[in-house]
């Protein structure tokens, strides 16, 4: 899996962030308000570490990103892989655990292994391959701010609706 | 604010999801999987056309939560997917206190968490504790 990367967390992204789940809350975009004073300042949207992704280097889902020789292979179809690859990869769950805060200005250290992988029939598209990832958000102080575990689940045909 | 047992929160996170909430999506998040923003990709792939990311759906999710429970309060929030969100698609979310201790002068309250689209089936399912 991915050495650990450095996600530095910045004012703009998380406002860019929480627009995209259309969260207009002011404790993540307004330093001045009394709700993002009480909490220590502006924190993040539940989901906001997926934005890591912008910064992990090996990042399979973005085979656009200009980078210096060939792209990643996609994380779904490699050993030890989670979440979703391109095509018969999909995300399936996804659990936060929230130990501190994450505030702009803050340098976390992204560090993901593998869990555990186990195989089901579906129901509709044929054997379906779950794995486990497990990744940890430390902040510059080493203060473990959020435990995400995201499982992927490969299916042998598209899933039908 | 205290709450009990029983007690229900719902709110519509977005309506009539269109391709730009999905792009908007992808740009902040950084997830470009073209299965989110290429049709003939997706069709490729066998669906009928893009759909949002399983992300999206917890994101817009997650605001019902902070919104009800305070933005600084949660401490887990975890979801299974459970079907996928396509452009056209209302989504409601709404939360169900299944849980309460008191713990240091704080409530420790868990809240069962399903969203649902404009027919009423489900897309995420999961749960949340927030300390309040």
């Amino acid at each position: 899996m991915a050495e650990g990367f450095e996600f530095p967390v910045d004012r703009t992204q998380v406002m860019l962030f929480a627009r995209s789940v259309r969260d207009i809350n002011p404790a993540f975009w307004d330093p001045d308000h009394p709700d993002t004073k009480a909490a220590g300042g502006i924190i993040t949207p539940p989901t906001f570490v997926q934005c890591s992704a912008h910064w992990q280097p090996d990042y399979p889902l973005d085979l656009t990103r200009p980078r210096q020789g060939p792209p990643p292979a996609h994380r779904g179809d490699a050993p030890g892989g989670g979440g979703g690859g391109l095509g018969r990869g999909l995300h399936a769950e996804q659990h936060y655990e929230y130990h501190h805060p994450i505030h702009p200005g803050d340098t976390l250290t992204v560090t993901t292994r593998p869990g555990n992988r186990w195989e089901k029939e579906g129901r509709r598209g044929g054997k379906l391959m779950f794995s486990e990832s497990i990744t940890e958000y430390r902040n510059q102080a080493g203060v473990l701010c959020v435990t995400a575990t995201s499982v992927g689940v490969q299916t042998e045909r598209a899933v039908e609706q | 604010m205290k709450l009990k047992v029983g007690d229900t929160h719902e709110a519509v996170v977005v309506e009539n999801v269109n391709r730009t909430h999905i792009v908007k999506y992808a740009g902040a998040s950084g997830d470009f999987n073209p299965l989110h923003h290429d049709d003939t990709f997706a069709q490729k792939a066998g669906y009928p056309t893009v759909f949002a990311h399983g992300m999206l759906s917890m994101g817009l999710t997650g605001k019902m939560l902070t919104d009800w429970l305070g933005a600084a309060n949660l401490k887990k929030y975890g979801v299974r997917f459970t079907r996928q969100v396509f452009p056209g698609d209302t989504l409601t979310a709404k939360g169900e206190v299944t849980e309460v201790q008191e713990e240091g002068g704080k409530q420790l309250v868990t809240v069962r968490v399903v969203t649902v689209n404009q027919n009423g089936e489900s897309v995420v399912e999961g749960q949340a504790v927030a300390a309040i």
